[in-house]
């Protein structure tokens, strides 16, 4: 079963467009949102909840339609958008009186546990918590009606690499039964590169690449070396140069290249940049 | 059962652990029938993807080292004649590389390479 499909969703505001995106999530695994600011990833986010509509195309979560069912499917996502906007007075039992009368699955315990395990003090208000408290609290949030799946935007950006370590601990949980999966937007590309299972790339509204993270690593690797010797590699095989005055780095389609080049894997990051602004022609 | 996981490495996690595992199992760590950890516990622990380890999975399945229950998971399967033979090919051909390079490096012979190699093998059978 797919959790999300999108299938040519469109969408057009007077200088931003995007085309025909389409990509679809199976059940049980991670998808990585990436693309540069701007690309249209929370809009894509928006239009998945039903906040805005898409100009043409279909948009399906867990099989049913995104505009049709949107308040069924709501019941059963947890989300996590960029600014976590909990009143400021609030203090985490304040917030529990406020989420059990939004969800009709809430669990209360659920929600201590979390609290608890998160170390989240019980008094204090919100607006006095830290960046990683208040993220941690909106997690404890998304997770307590039992959601089968996660949309996430930007969630671990500002945070401590220990805090992040401890966050994607609690998703890689998440999806461990096989019947809960995630889909996550962020520009912190060694959390996504360290979690997903598939990646899904969106450059200016364009949908550049949604494939397995394994066939991405087949797809693409790196090739350093002098800037003559980039003459040798077949121009079919170029997909992104960049030539430093001392050398090149070259990233290549694996397939393309022939049999004893000195090439080096090539990781998600790179493979974006790569890809745009480095990318030659229209080879993607 | 030991899997070491190495960011440095420029093999693919999915290989590294598919050498692991095989390595483990023609070595007799992992016996025959023996369950090894489904793929998401053993991605959750070692904080890979799932995609990751179900690919080493499957390679492995592929190569006849393991087989999948469905439902039940997946176990180590028979250790054939073949399958040792082919690994020992492999080690004998490493160690011969490893001679070439020292015969040359000191200007030795094939044949007198192969003329200390027929006293040891005499010696040894």
């Amino acid at each position: 079963m797919n959790v999300l499909k999108c299938q040519n969703v469109c969408k057009s505001y007077k200088n931003f467009s995007m085309e025909n995106v389409s990509f679809e999530l199976p059940m049980g695994y991670v998808m990585g949102f990436i693309g540069e600011n701007g690309a249209g990833k929370s809009t894509m986010i928006k239009m998945m909840l039903d906040l805005v509509r898409p100009s043409s195309g279909k948009i399906e979560v867990f099989e049913k339609d995104s505009i049709k069912n949107s308040k069924e499917i709501k019941e059963e996502i947890g989300v996590i958008l960029d600014t976590v906007g909990f009143p400021s007075m609030f203090n985490t039992k304040d917030i529990n009186n406020m989420m059990k009368r939004a969800y009709k699955n809430w669990n209360e315990s659920t929600y201590w546990d979390y609290i608890k395990q998160f170390q989240l003090p019980e008094k204090k208000k919100y607006k006095e918590f830290s960046m990683g408290m208040k993220k941690k609290l909106a997690i404890a949030a998304a997770l307590s009606h039992n959601p089968k799946l996660l949309i996430l935007d930007e969630v671990t950006a500002g945070l401590d690499p220990i805090v992040r370590d401890e966050i994607l601990d609690i998703f890689r949980e998440f999806v461990s039964d096989g019947q809960h999966s995630i889909f996550i937007s962020s520009h912190i590309i060694s959390d996504l590169e360290k979690i997903c299972d598939y990646v899904t790339f969106l450059h200016k509204g364009k949908l550049i690449f949604s494939m397995e993270k394994e066939s991405l690593f087949d797809t693409y690797c790196m090739i350093r070396c002098a800037e003559e010797d980039v003459e040798a590699i077949p121009k079919s095989a170029i997909c992104g140069i960049h030539k430093s005055g001392y050398g090149a780095e070259v990233l290549v389609k694996r397939k393309d290249v022939p049999f004893g080049f000195d090439s080096e894997p090539a990781n998600i990051e790179e493979i974006m940049l790569f890809l745009t602004k480095h990318n030659i022609g229209e080879k993607i | 059962m030991h899997i070491i996981i190495k960011n440095t490495d420029r093999t693919p996690i999915y290989q590294q652990i598919y050498q692991q595992i095989k390595q483990q199992i023609l070595n007799g760590t992992l016996q025959q029938d023996m369950a090894l950890p489904s793929i998401r516990n053993l991605a959750q622990s070692l904080k890979i993807s799932i995609i990751t380890t179900k690919r080493a999975y499957e390679e492995l399945e592929r190569d006849g080292f393991v087989y999948t229950i469905a439902g039940k998971g997946c176990f180590v399967a028979k250790r054939n004649i073949e399958m040792l033979r082919e690994d020992v090919l492999r080690q004998i051909e490493e160690h011969m590389q490893e001679i070439a390079v020292l015969a040359s490096s000191c200007k030795l012979s094939k044949e007198d390479v192969w003329e200390m190699f027929c006293t040891i093998y005499e010696e040894e059978s």
